[in-house]
């Protein structure tokens, strides 16, 4: 860097001639400069720049030099100049008042071209030159551009100006003297494909960097960091030897309830909860068999031994679409489609659920949830409980807590809390049961165990993310999405 | 579900026990309810919709009572007989065809009892009662009443009465109209010709079930000593139910209980009737889904500790318990007595193959080589609304919500277009170039169960001063190359994007997907300054031509 510095250079200048890019030349000024070979002083600049009529004027000419070509045959009256040259009023007055005072024309009804015009029209006019050169710093005018700038000045829009910040660098008496001793054979700066054969670095040496000056952010590609969570959580249920299922999110409310032995008046069943679809509302029911023994285990408990709902089960109703309320729904279809012959079986999902909510820092109307299911003759509450366990250990929480709940598919039900490390206070995460005999007969066609649960993640992922208001998991800033820390379990 | 205030002092004299803090808020915890909060006037709890009998101070005691092992076992419920009658009237069977009735004497009522009455009828009436739909309840100051009572349908604005907490007499139809709880539960009775009343031998109004009690017959007060409950609705077994926990909740607040007749046509039935009911119980069911070696012994005294008798190989269920649908919930309630807190969690050793689903395995190595071309994916919502898919210039029709709340989120959502260069308007303070994706699905009408395809979308957005058709078109090749995929693009005209700078993209001669520069039109409409280059892929499609690769 040093050789290139002479006597009050630019930054800028500087940056266009070392072809090195901005925090490069930066970096070795700051050395420089902390070493007192170079000053660096910032000032403000006056730059003179090209205004709308100026532009013009450098593509289509000045007034003035259209005015001296369109008279190049000799001798013309002033409107067939103007209209030659194509000149409003206000130009043509000027280019006559700078010919005349360059005495290039003599005026009179007719207008003659003068020899001192016509040695004009063989070379560009210093105004044109000048014009070219822009843009321009005040400060680096010779007299006679300076001249020329101050007549341009008072002309209307050619030129206008603008005060610029730029770094002077000067040589200090030790950046000279080091300058004058050619120290720039010493220090190497980039390696070369020639330096490496020819063994150029022997007995030099590379100018040292400052390793601690700031270099600027790099961002990778990479997933949505909920996706990154999610992806861990898939992991851990195909460790433990669960198979993945996925499933649609709109569904009839007969697997999303009516399958799910939710009684057609529960107030989840409601507009206020659940989003139902305008148009197609009705959706299509699966075969007789299957909608027969769901109707019966709801009116009268079918063969599952239950007293079922006691009421008349309506066919309509469970024909509405919704946007599923919960994973379970794969739970249910899972269930219809196994064979007893494949079990025993394990299967998860994670995937997305709604509910009809508004938007606000603690409630979204999409939300994510992670479905297992292990269906196992040989199944129980217990190994529920180790399932479950096990996986909030994988999750990072050691203290992990059940509790009755009611949920109208399972029995044993029970709400998973784990002990927040960090919050130092118990965090429910999900709901868990068997499925309740009415649902397995009535789907699968026997009372056998089924395990199953419905875990929220959405506040395992606001904990890990140290999000506060639970929009911003989705707000898709991409600041955010560049910066969030990676998924680290 | 609903939160019910418990008198901590009132629940601590049934309960017969005082507990510390810490160790009833696990005791509660534990029993199946969730505490929402404890301190020393009151004890605040949500009881969970299975239980209704817990909905009043002395029906939640009970219970809790049981539970910590202070009072076990089956409760005893006297019924006497009363032998006054309530007549159902035929008419009544078109609007609101069942009731069931009793009468409770030598009752001690104070403030804090009536509040609990209160509390009691009002959260059945929520959970239970369904909104008053399914089963409506009413309790009278006996001493008011002239038996026998008639429960009979007439025509609204023939019927003169004065509603409770109203200044004056008003018809039927008009307390749907000024009456608040006219107003709120009118709809139950709208279409209705003629609405059901019970009137007593007097021919004085006692109610306009399930609107409103009238103000002369309809009030208890601290005075009150007898009462008359009845229950209204569609189902009578659901309003015996509903009966008996009220009675039950009466008869612990030291109240007598007396049966009544009730005549329904040529019908008979005497309410309530507060035997338990017999359950078979089996052992090697009980010990086979628990996972556990209980001996019958102790079994019986987990089922004691849940208010349950236990007598020659069957459970013997209160009659408050409405919550009993099969030998299963009996089973749930030995093992929260059992305490949740002592099972031993165990995994069994049962061996099966893990797989992944084939089409999100394939979608996530998509999403890893985008990442690899330095794409950021985002996550946008799957609804949207008509605006944005408007603004985005996109033909397709979109499906609509019936109920959303909000309607910036009213329809689920075509495409992926408009969701990223939402993205890109809300970021544009942010650094560029921009580059992103989206794996996600989108919705239109089609053949399916539902009458809604759902199609899994990929969709990539970049944009910078200088985007062009280049920079998607570079990454589209890439991911086919890499994924040994051979397409074909042909030129398409779509209103999203400059005609002449958009592709159609061909696979095996399907179309998958277009590709092109976004429209200055659409670029203005969301406020965007600077060019946008847009791929969509119907990633299904190229699932399924990677089957077999």
């Amino acid at each position: 860097m040093l050789p290139a510095i002479r006597e009050h250079m630019t930054f800028s200048a500087l940056l266009k001639e070392s072809g090195l890019n901005n925090i490069e030349v930066m970096r070795a000024l700051g050395w420089l400069e902390s070493k007192k070979i170079i000053a660096i002083r910032k000032d403000a600049q006056e730059r003179i720049e090209l205004d709308v009529n100026g532009e013009r004027y450098v593509k289509h000419g000045l007034p003035e030099l259209r005015f001296l070509k369109a008279l190049e045959k000799g001798h013309l009256p002033l409107d067939e100049i103007r209209a030659k040259a194509d000149l409003d009023g206000n130009e043509a007055s000027i280019a006559l008042g700078v010919l005349k005072q360059k005495n290039a024309i003599v005026l009179g009804k007719i207008i003659a071209l003068t020899t001192a015009g016509k040695e004009l029209l063989k070379k560009k006019l210093p105004e044109e030159k000048f014009l070219e050169s822009l843009p321009r710093d005040v400060a680096s005018l010779h007299p006679e551009e300076a001249a020329i700038y101050s007549a341009l000045k008072q002309r209307k829009q050619i030129l206008k100006t603008q005060l610029l910040k730029e770094m002077y660098l000067h040589l200090t008496p030790l950046g000279h003297q080091l300058q004058k001793q050619k120290l720039h054979h010493e220090l190497l700066e980039r390696v070369t494909t020639a330096m490496i054969k020819e063994g150029g670095w022997k007995n030099k040496k590379f100018r040292r960097y400052d390793v601690k000056a700031e270099v600027p952010k790099l961002y990778p590609g990479r997933r949505h960091f909920t996706n990154e969570a999610v992806n861990y959580i898939r992991r851990i249920w195909l460790d433990m030897g669960f198979t993945e299922i996925d499933g649609g999110l709109i569904e009839t409310s007969f697997w999303n309830f009516d399958a799910l032995f939710t009684p057609q008046d529960h107030p989840a069943r409601e507009m206020q909860d659940t989003f139902f679809i305008k148009n197609p509302a009705l959706g299509k029911l699966p075969d007789a068999q299957i909608v027969n023994a769901v109707k019966n285990v709801h009116e009268t408990g079918g063969k599952s031994g239950s007293l079922g709902w006691q009421y008349s089960w309506n066919a309509e109703e469970a024909k509405k679409n919704v946007l599923r309320t919960h994973t379970t729904v794969l739970t249910a279809r899972t269930l219809a489609a196994i064979k007893k012959s494949q079990l025993p079986v394990k299967f998860f999902s994670v995937g997305k659920c709604f509910r009809n909510e508004t938007l606000d820092w603690k409630h979204l109307f999409e939300f994510d949830q992670s479905e297992g299911i292990v269906v196992d003759e040989h199944g129980n509450f217990r190994n529920l409980l180790g399932y479950l366990k096990e996986f909030f250990h994988k999750m990072g929480f050691d203290k992990v807590r059940f509790r009755p709940a009611y949920f109208p598919y399972t029995s044993m039900s029970t709400e998973v809390d784990v002990f927040h490390p960090y919050h130092k206070k118990w965090v429910e995460l999900g709901g868990a049961g068997l499925a309740r005999p009415e649902v397995s007969v009535s789907l699968f066609g026997e009372d056998i165990p089924v395990l199953m649960w419905g875990l929220g993640i959405g506040r395992i992922l606001t904990d890990y993310y140290m999000i506060k208001d639970i929009r911003e998991l989705y707000k898709n800033d991409l600041k955010q999405l560049r910066e969030m820390k990676v998924w680290l379990k | 579900m609903p939160t019910i205030t418990l008198d901590r002092k009132e629940f601590e004299k049934l309960v017969g026990k005082r507990l510390p803090d810490d160790k009833l808020k696990d005791r509660i915890s534990m029993l199946g309810t969730d505490l929402e909060e404890v301190n020393s006037k009151e004890i605040l709890v949500e009881v969970f919709p299975d239980r209704p009998d817990m909905l009043s101070e002395q029906g939640f005691a009970r219970a809790f009572s049981s539970f910590i092992v202070h009072k076990t076992g089956l409760r005893k419920y006297k019924v006497r007989k009363s032998g006054e009658k309530v007549i159902v009237d035929a008419s009544v069977k078109e609007v609101r065809p069942f009731t069931a009735c009793a009468i409770v004497k030598n009752l001690k009522l104070d403030d804090n009892r009536i509040k609990q009455l209160m509390q009691l009828q009002e959260k059945l009436h929520i959970t239970f009662g369904r909104n008053r739909k399914k089963a409506a309840i009413g309790i009278y100051p006996l001493e008011r009443i002239k038996m026998p009572i008639t429960f009979k349908a007439m025509k609204p604005e023939d019927v003169k009465f004065k509603p409770l907490e109203y200044p004056k007499e008003l018809n039927g139809l008009e307390v749907l109209q000024l009456h608040p709880k006219g107003k709120e539960f009118g709809k139950l009775l709208s279409g209705c010709k003629q609405f059901p009343f019970f009137v007593d031998a007097a021919g004085k109004i006692l109610s306009m079930p399930p609107i409103i009690n009238s103000d002369d017959v309809g009030k208890v007060e601290t005075s009150t000593r007898e009462v008359f409950i009845e229950c209204s609705g569609f189902d009578f077994n659901t309003l015996k139910q509903c009966l008996h926990i009220i009675v039950a909740a009466l008869a612990d607040m030291g109240g007598d209980v007396y049966s009544m007749e009730i005549l329904d046509g040529k019908n008979k039935e005497v309410t309530p009737h507060l035997e338990p009911a017999k359950l078979k119980m089996d052992l090697g069911y009980v010990n086979k889904i628990l996972g556990l070696h209980l001996k019958e012994s102790e079994m019986k005294k987990l089922l004691e500790r849940m208010g349950f008798g236990y007598q020659n190989k069957h459970a013997l269920i209160p009659a408050y318990r409405a919550d009993v649908l099969h030998p299963v919930d009996v089973v749930e309630d030995v093992a929260i007595a059992y305490g949740y807190e002592h099972f031993q969690e165990e995994i069994p050793k049962i061996s099966t193959i893990a797989s992944e689903d084939a089409g999100i395995k394939m979608r996530e190595k998509i999403a890893a080589l985008l990442t690899g071309f330095g794409l950021l994916e985002i996550s946008s919502y799957h609804l949207t609304n008509a605006t944005e898919h408007r603004n985005a210039s996109l033909q397709q029709e979109i499906i609509e919500l019936a109920n959303a709340l909000n309607q910036d989120y009213h329809a689920l959502r075509a495409s992926l277009i408009p969701s990223l260069l939402k993205v890109f308007s809300e970021n544009k303070h942010h650094e560029y170039p921009q580059k992103i994706f989206e794996i996600a699905t989108c919705f239109e009408k089609g053949d399916s169960e539902t009458g809604i395809v759902e199609k899994k979308k990929l969709c990539v957005g970049v944009t910078s001063a200088n985007a062009g058709f280049t920079d998607v078109k570079q990454i589209l090749d890439s991911v086919m190359m890499l994924m040994g995929m051979k397409y074909t693009l042909a030129e398409e005209e779509a209103a999203s994007f400059i005609p002449g700078r958009c592709g159609k993209i061909l696979v095996d001669g399907k179309t998958i997907g277009h590709l092109g520069e976004v429209h200055p039109q659409v670029l203005a409409n969301f406020s965007l300054d600077y060019p946008v280059a847009m791929i969509e892929i119907d990633v299904d499609w190229l699932v399924k031509g990677l089957e077999g690769k």
